[in-house]
């Protein structure tokens, strides 16, 4: 090839990268600070950032905000967080449809949207994950950003070789360092997750969380699914809410395990172990999650509905059934939603002196019926003071 | 904890930047077409990770 090919050839691969580079560039910065609305309903009468609670996380991206719900009655205080993994949306949304809908008669509900804020602001480009999704809703589509198990690597880097869990010493994965659920109960002076965990634990503590939620979801390949995992501070709560729920509510079964004593830095074993609040987490079916899954996609991730999935299960390699209906999101919403109100009820007739009272909040069927999008609200319509960015 | 990360991260970035700019200097002095574009499919991830895009 002559020189002057050469420096042609060159010169067109130079621009095609840079072409590259910025189309890549610009679709990751826009996810990365991409800024979702939150219509706050009537019953929030505060949003607090978590770094109010720990100075170590004030200014970072995992400052996540903090939505209290105060009825000025006497009662006892509800913490119920989503988003500790932010690529399942389900728990995510339950948490939102919380802070837009609910209204508190007695005690207090609080409420994290985004646990992990971090781990939302990246998702898995190698598995195919979508960038973003959408939700339908009475005035139109709204935008919400898909995220990942771990905190973003910008955020919180390098990992270490083994992840060693802070007081346990219990060895875990390298990159367990950056997920929220394997790093209870925290470290005031440890990595950006280490100290989220530590601020919720110090959040838990200053206002006397008495019951405490961690929304999850899971593939149907992982044997902890449609359950509650309860802390042995909760057991009879969770095994009446599970009966109640299977009983009056729920098409599938809602199980309930113990959190096992010995497996250290997931929120139902550390928080009830070192706080006085009551500690259990939640499991609804993702099929999006699981390894076997075909195209992964938005809709995958909308309507829960493979051909692979359902082919496991076929062949009984699944926990938890599927058919050609799948799981879309709004039975996976509307059986976090009716297991948090039944769970609040139950606490609330065990504990009368720490009664928490929840109201205008669709229950499984509701929201199944009426379709998530129907409660979420207008950030255009709302007055601006009531409109806060997540 | 949380300082070494970052002095380890401000390294990383500085060593980051470095490749890229020895790519960039590869492929202005490579007479080879094939080493050229491999060299710039190479830059993209490093480029991404200097400016704290990915």
């Amino acid at each position: 090839m002559s020189e002057k090919s050469l420096k042609t050839v060159k010169i067109i691969a130079m621009c095609i990268t840079l072409i590259i580079l910025i189309i890549a560039g610009r679709a990751f910065y826009i996810h990365r600070y991409f800024k979702g609305a939150v219509v706050l309903s009537s019953g929030v009468t505060e949003v607090k950032k978590l770094g109010d609670y720990s100075s170590s996380l004030k200014g970072t991206t995992n400052d996540c905000n903090i939505y209290i719900l105060d009825s000025g009655q006497p009662g006892g205080t509800l913490l119920v967080i989503g988003g500790t993994h932010p690529e399942e949306p389900g728990a995510t949304l339950a948490a939102h449809l919380l802070v837009e809908n609910a209204q508190v008669e007695k005690g207090r509900l609080i409420v994290a949207i985004y646990a992990n804020r971090s781990a939302s602001t990246v998702s898995r480009p190698g598995d195919a994950y979508p960038q973003f999704f959408h939700i339908p809703t009475d005035w139109g589509e709204k935008k919400f950003r898909m995220g990942d198990r771990w905190a973003n690597p910008l955020d919180s880097w390098p990992d270490p070789e083994v992840y060693v869990n802070y007081p346990s010493k219990q060895m875990l994965a390298y990159m367990d360092i950056r997920n929220l659920n394997r790093t209870w109960p925290g470290k005031s002076d440890g990595s950006l997750v280490e100290r989220t965990c530590d601020a919720f634990i110090q959040l838990i503590k200053q206002e006397e969380v008495g019951l405490f939620i961690d929304l999850h979801e899971a593939e149907l390949e992982y044997p902890v699914i449609s359950t509650i995992v309860a802390n042995q501070n909760a057991q009879e709560i969770a095994a009446m809410a599970s009966m109640m729920l299977t009983a009056m509510e729920f098409k599938r079964p809602m199980g309930m395990e113990f959190s096992p004593p010995s497996l250290h830095g997931l929120s139902h074993r550390e928080v009830g172990d070192h706080t006085d609040a009551l500690s259990l987490l939640f499991e609804a079916p993702e099929p999006f999650l699981d390894r076997v899954r075909g195209i992964t996609d938005e809709h995958l991730l909308l309507t829960g509905k493979d051909p692979f999935v359902m082919k496991a299960g076929e062949y009984g390699l699944l926990y938890e059934k599927i058919d050609e209906n799948g799981w879309p999101i709004d039975v996976r919403i509307g059986r976090h939603i009716s297991s948090i109100l039944q769970v609040t009820e139950t606490f609330s007739e065990m504990y009368p002196e720490q009664v928490v009272a929840i109201k205008n909040v669709p229950r499984y069927a509701e929201v199944i019926e009426n379709g998530t999008g129907h409660y979420l609200h207008n950030p255009e319509e709302a007055l601006v003071d009531r409109v806060v960015y997540e | 904890m949380a300082t070494i990360n970052l002095v380890i991260m401000i390294i990383y970035h500085i060593f980051s930047a470095f490749v890229a700019f020895v790519l960039i200097w590869s492929i202005i002095k490579t007479k080879n077409v094939q080493e050229a574009i491999l060299y710039c499919i190479i830059l993209i991830p490093f480029t991404l990770r200097v400016f704290h895009i990915k």
